[in-house]
């Protein structure tokens, strides 16, 4: 397997008044194409904060993130938009999805934000097609008019994964992504992740529960802002 | 895409919206309504003036006048550029009106003309109630007793019962009335003409007719038409010196207004230059050669002024729409704060998050301003029938015809101005978004998912 991510001493602080609060502190690691990633620790230990950096939500203090022999951190605001557009999908714990679309709507929103009107005339059908398909893999199908709103919990995270995914990203990054979940519907959504992961889509999921992350290929714990154990 | 989507449909699902959309229709409608209805009074004041005067006016401030006039006429009747010059002999003075069996005194002023000139040279006889413009040059005779003096009041002189257009109610043929007119006779250093018992001169003119300009304070409620050389008897400007106080001037058609000025101010210095040194030639030095505009402008510029107060309170007004549409939009984007996130975390750029709400006030902006506007035209086309039917039911006019002489709203639609108004009030929420929506695209998007996710 090749390295897809690779993180090398990552800092990030944040002033909190006059203090300033050292959230990481030199965070060292790689990940490989096609395994299934669990960040874990305590709450407050920086691994969203992490999660925001290697997807380029957010930048650094120091150190660099590279993506594909890129470094996201030297990367002009227009590409870091295209690498959050098309090289990474976003699955977050609160689901995130946009109450005034529906949820077809939602899925296609990344697609929607790659291309201008006249674009999105040629791409709608392909696209279309696509959240379909995928809105049927989640069990959707019959929801794809329903607006967020009207959708249970679970429902609403299989949206979310179906939107992070409808660009065909090679990196799924997942803040916990079952943290809003009851454990049979947070089970259901940790196996369609380990389905995804299984045809061989890259996924990075922070999670504070050792259970869920037990179910990962691999888990990285966090302690003190650094890499405590990568095992 | 994704920016016009959104922008749609916050615009069409947020009830807010909803209050920046009637705010926005309410400034636009008022600002189409009375503007247009000001522009017009405005226009039609500034036309009756035009009217009144001529295209250009020779004249003298001073009571005195100026003499010299008939060779410098000669010269303008001679000019390509002059279709018509007419001059008038003014003066103040006290009419005795005897009407309904009353006498009033009303002070007045003289306006001594020559009929057919000045109807050349202005609108005087379309302003006329009973002598047809074919008659003009019996304006002055009696048709109850012809041969003796007439003379022709403005419509307000006499008074009488007003009609609901601003005019008076006329009986079939002129009224037998006499006006005993009195006058002070200057003589040309500005002193009276006679001393003792001759200090003033009275005489008697009979009502011919009377003439509604549609101005009606400086104008239709002072003037007194009279010969022309009465006037002059009235006023001391018979002699030994003719004099009289302006000269209307109307150009033939086609000509530019400006260069005809020019040259006649240019022949009018070398009348000066050439009648230097005569007689009573320093009171030429006191006139001057005016378009119509300037020579009315102490008439209109009341007018213009309040047309310019209300220009500034509409200013004012699209501050407040730019306020309504400030809080609305950053109502909203409080509101939308986590969308903001996602959209980044998907790929938007801040110009295309910003471009979601701007586009967003565009919709508000437009949608509002094409209501207002189209409101406005069709409050504007009936405004007649609306005001009729009030004046009606409760009396009520918002615009007394009495002052502003008019027989209807003016309520012509400027295609030029409505399209103006929708790119102001659009130009307004954008301005009125702008901050919002550049506030909303600089926030960083794990500062807002962190905040939601507590």
């Amino acid at each position: 397997m090749d390295t897809i991510l690779k993180a090398k001493d990552i800092r990030k602080s944040y002033k909190l008044g006059k203090s300033r609060l050292d959230v990481l502190k030199g965070v060292d690691l790689e990940i490989q194409r096609g395994e299934l990633t669990a960040i874990i620790g305590t709450s407050g230990c920086g691994k969203s904060t992490l999660l925001h950096i290697l997807g380029a939500l957010d930048l650094p203090d120091a150190g660099t993130v590279q993506y594909d022999n890129q470094t996201l951190n030297t990367l002009r605001w227009s590409k870091l938009n295209h690498f959050r557009n098309k090289s990474v999908g976003f699955v977050f714990q609160f689901y995130h999805l946009l109450d005034e679309l529906s949820v077809l709507e939602n899925v296609m929103t990344p697609a929607m934000a790659s291309v201008g009107v006249l674009g999105w005339v040629g791409l709608k059908p392909t696209v279309k097609n696509r959240a379909h398909d995928l809105l049927e893999r989640f069990g959707l199908k019959d929801r794809v008019a329903h607006k967020p709103y009207e959708l249970s919990g679970g429902e609403r995270q299989r949206v979310a994964i179906a939107r992070a995914l409808i660009n065909e990203p090679p990196l799924l990054l997942a803040d916990e992504p079952t943290g809003n979940l009851d454990s049979r519907t947070g089970n259901g959504i940790l196996e369609a992740l380990k389905e995804l992961n299984a045809e061989g889509q890259t996924i990075v999921m922070v999670t504070h529960d050792d259970r869920i992350a037990s179910q990962a290929g691999r888990t990285i714990r966090l302690a003190d802002g650094k890499v405590e154990r990568s095992a | 895409m994704i920016k016009w989507i959104l922008a749609w449909r916050y615009f069409m699902k947020r009830p807010i919206t909803l209050l920046a959309v009637v705010a926005v229709t309410l400034c636009v409608f008022i600002v189409v309504v009375v503007m247009t209805v000001m522009n017009g009074l405005l226009g039609d004041f500034e036309e009756k003036n035009h009217a009144f005067a001529g295209d250009c006016v020779i004249a003298s401030d001073s009571l005195v006048g100026f003499g010299y006039y008939e060779e410098f006429l000669e010269t303008l009747d001679g000019l390509p550029e002059v279709a018509a010059a007419s001059p008038v002999a003014k003066g103040v003075g006290v009419a005795v009106v005897p009407l309904l069996n009353k006498e009033r005194n009303v002070g007045i002023e003289i306006y001594g003309i020559d009929p057919v000139r000045h109807s050349k040279a202005t609108n005087f006889a379309q302003t006329l109630h009973y002598t047809n413009p074919e008659d003009i040059a019996d304006a002055f005779s009696p048709s109850y007793a012809p041969g003796l003096p007439g003379c022709i009041p403005g419509v307000d002189v006499l008074g009488g019962r007003a009609t609901s257009d601003g005019g008076r109610y006329h009986p079939e043929t002129p009224l037998t009335l006499e006006f005993a007119i009195t006058s002070f006779p200057l003589n040309t250093k500005g002193g009276f003409k006679r001393a003792g018992a001759g200090m003033v001169i009275t005489k008697s003119f009979f009502y011919c007719d009377d003439s509604r300009s549609g101005i009606v304070r400086s104008v239709d409620s002072v003037v007194v038409y009279l010969p022309l050389e009465q006037a002059q008897i009235l006023c001391g400007m018979d002699s030994p010196l003719k004099r009289i106080s302006s000269i209307h001037i109307k150009f033939a058609k086609g000509v530019s207004h400006k260069a005809a000025i020019a040259k006649i101010s240019d022949l009018w210095g070398k009348h000066v230059a050439a009648y230097s040194g005569k007689p009573a030639a320093n009171l030429l030095d006191n006139v001057r050669v005016q378009s119509w505009r300037v020579n009315r402008r102490r008439i209109i510029a009341p007018m213009e002024k309040e047309q310019i107060m209300m220009t500034m309170s509409f200013l004012l007004l699209g501050v407040i729409t730019v306020f309504i549409i400030f809080v609305v939009l950053y109502m909203i984007i409080s509101h939308k704060s986590k969308d903001i996130g996602i959209l980044k975390s998907i790929g938007l750029s801040v110009h295309e998050i910003l471009s979601v709400f701007l586009i967003f006030s565009v919709f508000i902006g437009l949608v509002g301003a094409l209501i207002g506007s189209v409101g406005g035209c069709i409050f504007l086309i009936k405004i007649n029938e609306i005001e009729d039917f009030l004046y009606a039911k409760i009396g009520f006019q918002m615009w007394d015809p009495q002052f502003f002489a008019i027989h209807e709203i003016p309520n012509q639609i400027e295609p030029t101005f409505i399209i103006t108004v929708i790119a102001a009030a659009i130009t307004a929420c954008l301005i009125g978004g702008l901050i919002p929506s550049l506030q909303a695209a600089r926030r960083k998007p794990t500062e807002i998912l962190q905040v939601n996710q507590l």
